[in-house]
């Protein structure tokens, strides 16, 4: 380890090196801000860098530790956040220009916990509007490229944590997972993301997409790292009703546990769409073939609903989202339109000229499927079909302990390719939608790369709070298929 | 299934965007190409199904109905587009 660069260690191995006073705060934070610096403006990760703050969060942890304290296990580690989270005094856009300006007067519950977890923050995470996009694309701010390739998109909506986290800009980071925005940016950057159970990690000051479905969770270069975060953002929060109070076990544990006897199921439904690359296919099978290896045993089953999945989630998120975005009228915080000579001209002016054409796109379908009249037909409808994919899963879960399937259907796409096409775009979550309607977590793991050197993830799914069952499968295909855990960006 | 440009601009309206003509045509077109994908959800018999509104049922927690007045009320109003004194200022309520 002592020859690697200091930017390339895991998240773990940078704690201990902390913590065992190989290193100090000050310069590992200066290394990786440095980085951030050097490559940054090629991949455009960062909304907003943080070099004083961050600076000054590091100074305090050494302090600390030479009076014998440390704070958290993650003392002195420089860890990103999604431009999502709130936090106090520190703009938060969520990617748009309604918030360009907004400087929270509180954290999120996720930004607490990885600042008393000991962790220093660089800067906050580009990512789609309100997170609504795969590809990162639809930022106010700029798009994100991805780092092993740059005329490539990294997915989204947690493009910039997946880039940063791949590009080595940060030890791991913290995104949010509404339809897979954490598991398919973690795919085509070739990380590992984790998109818990609903209710495991708090939502309170994280902006809201839609309510029933957003959860946040890590991205990081290793599913050990990914585990420890996720350790540490877990946990029952009262200021989130939908929080789900039952401890928090030790996930690094159980991404050592064998896979011996492990029922790996391959729901057949996931493996038959023709959107499916050959590459992402026999990477996936590269993985399955690791588990077996170990012992574990392929159960075939299948989940009928899954291609209702798409719509089902095409009309609740956002119904969900039109009601949450209601709250960005110009009058309290964010932009304001200019001149209006009335309070709903000031409000239509102010969101027309500060939501993006994505974001407007959702609000309208989401504002028509609850409107008068269509309600019963389109948001009830799919709150229905909603139950039917919950019940695939049920079925799916007393055959088989994991789901395997692939993360996304193709390797990373170039930017522009989708734009134009809306449906085409949201094709890219085929996988990962239904995850989020079931409310049971996933995680993507590295599993190879295409021939045009792309990553390619395999997904994970297991019942509603077995998150250690997705660490175990993932730490056992990640120690048999290593893969290149750092983009070879050159600064 | 497609919607009506008169459907778009009531919509609009419902959800305060305003929307220039060109927009609207536009919107109405992916709106219509959207909803025509949805519709296959009919091809679903749910007579009998108990819609999700959340996928993990906690049922309601219930706190004490007290006030907690929250610390930093400048922090609150330094957010503000238009301020007046301890005030958020917006353009005349009703109109002529």
């Amino acid at each position: 380890m002592a020859n690697v660069p200091v930017h390339e260690w895991t998240l773990l191995e940078a704690a201990r090196m902390v913590r065992e006073k190989k290193i100090s705060s000050r310069e590992l934070t200066g290394a990786i801000l440095a980085r951030i610096e050097a490559l940054d403006p090629k991949v455009h990760a960062y909304i907003t860098v943080l070099p004083e703050i961050a600076a000054a969060q590091a100074a305090a942890c050494d302090e600390e530790q030479a009076k014998g304290t440390l704070r958290g296990p993650f003392h002195g580690v420089p860890v990103g956040l999604k431009d999502i989270f709130c936090t106090r005094g520190v703009r938060t856009t969520c990617g748009s220009r309604i918030l360009h300006d907004f400087i929270p007067p509180y954290d999120a519950c996720v930004t607490e916990k990885v600042l008393a977890a000991g962790a220093v923050v660089p800067g906050k995470h580009n990512m789609d509007e309100f997170a609504m996009g795969s590809s990162t694309e639809t930022s106010f701010f700029g798009a994100t490229r991805n780092p092993w390739d740059l005329s490539r998109i990294p997915g989204g909506s947690s493009g910039g944590t997946a880039a940063a986290v791949a590009a080595a800009m940060c030890f791991a980071g913290v995104g949010t997972d509404t339809g897979g925005s954490i598991r398919q940016p973690a795919s085509l950057c070739g990380v590992v993301g984790v998109k818990p159970t609903y209710g495991r990690v708090s939502r309170y000051g994280m902006i809201a997409f839609a309510s029933s479905l957003d959860q946040g969770g890590p991205i990081a270069r290793t599913v050990a790292d990914a585990a420890a975060l996720l350790g540490v953002i877990a946990g029952y929060d009262r200021r989130d009703s939908t929080c789900v109070d039952i401890p928090v076990p030790d996930y690094l544990a159980a991404a050592e546990r064998p896979v011996k006897g492990l029922r790996v199921g391959l729901p057949k439904e996931y493996y038959e769409g023709e959107g499916l690359s050959p590459e992402v296919r026999a990477a996936v099978e590269k993985a399955l073939k690791a588990l077996t290896d170990q012992g574990a045993v392929v159960v075939e089953v299948s989940l009928p609903h899954t291609s209702f999945a798409l719509s089902t989630y095409y009309l609740i998120a956002p119904a969900e989202a039109s009601s949450n975005l209601a709250r960005y009228d110009g009058v309290r915080y964010g932009h304001r339109a200019e001149g209006a000579s009335g309070l709903i001209e000031m409000m239509s002016r102010t969101r027309a000229e500060g939501f993006g054409d994505e974001v407007k796109r959702r609000i309208m379908i989401g504002t028509y499927a609850l409107s008068a009249g269509y309600y019963d037909a389109f948001y009830g409808k799919a709150q229905k079909v909603r139950t039917l994919i919950r019940g695939d899963f049920t079925k799916a879960f007393e055959a088989a302990d994991v789901l395997l399937t692939p993360t996304a259907p193709t390797p990373a796409f170039r930017l522009g390719e989708k734009t134009g096409d809306p449906l085409t775009m949201y094709l890219s979550d085929i996988y990962t939608i239904p995850c989020n309607l079931a409310g049971i977590p996933g995680i993507s793991v590295p599993c190879g790369f295409s021939s045009e050197g792309l990553p390619i993830g395999a997904q994970l799914l297991s019942k509603s709070f077995r998150e250690e069952t997705l660490f175990t499968a993932a730490g056992a295909i990640e120690r048999a298929l290593p893969v290149r855990r750092v983009a070879p960006l050159e600064g | 299934m497609a919607i009506t440009r008169e459907e778009v601009l009531h919509v609009a309206r419902l959800a305060r965007l305003s929307l220039p003509e060109a927009e609207a045509e536009r919107l109405r077109e992916q709106l219509s190409a959207i909803l025509d994908y949805v519709k296959q959800l009919d091809r679903l018999d749910t007579r009998d199904v108990v819609p999700t509104s959340h996928a993990i049922e906690t049922g309601t927690p219930f706190r004490d109905d007290v006030v907690r007045p929250f610390g930093d009320r400048e922090a609150l109003l330094a957010n503000a587009p238009d301020r007046l004194n301890d005030c958020f200022r917006v353009p005349r309520i009703i109109e002529d």
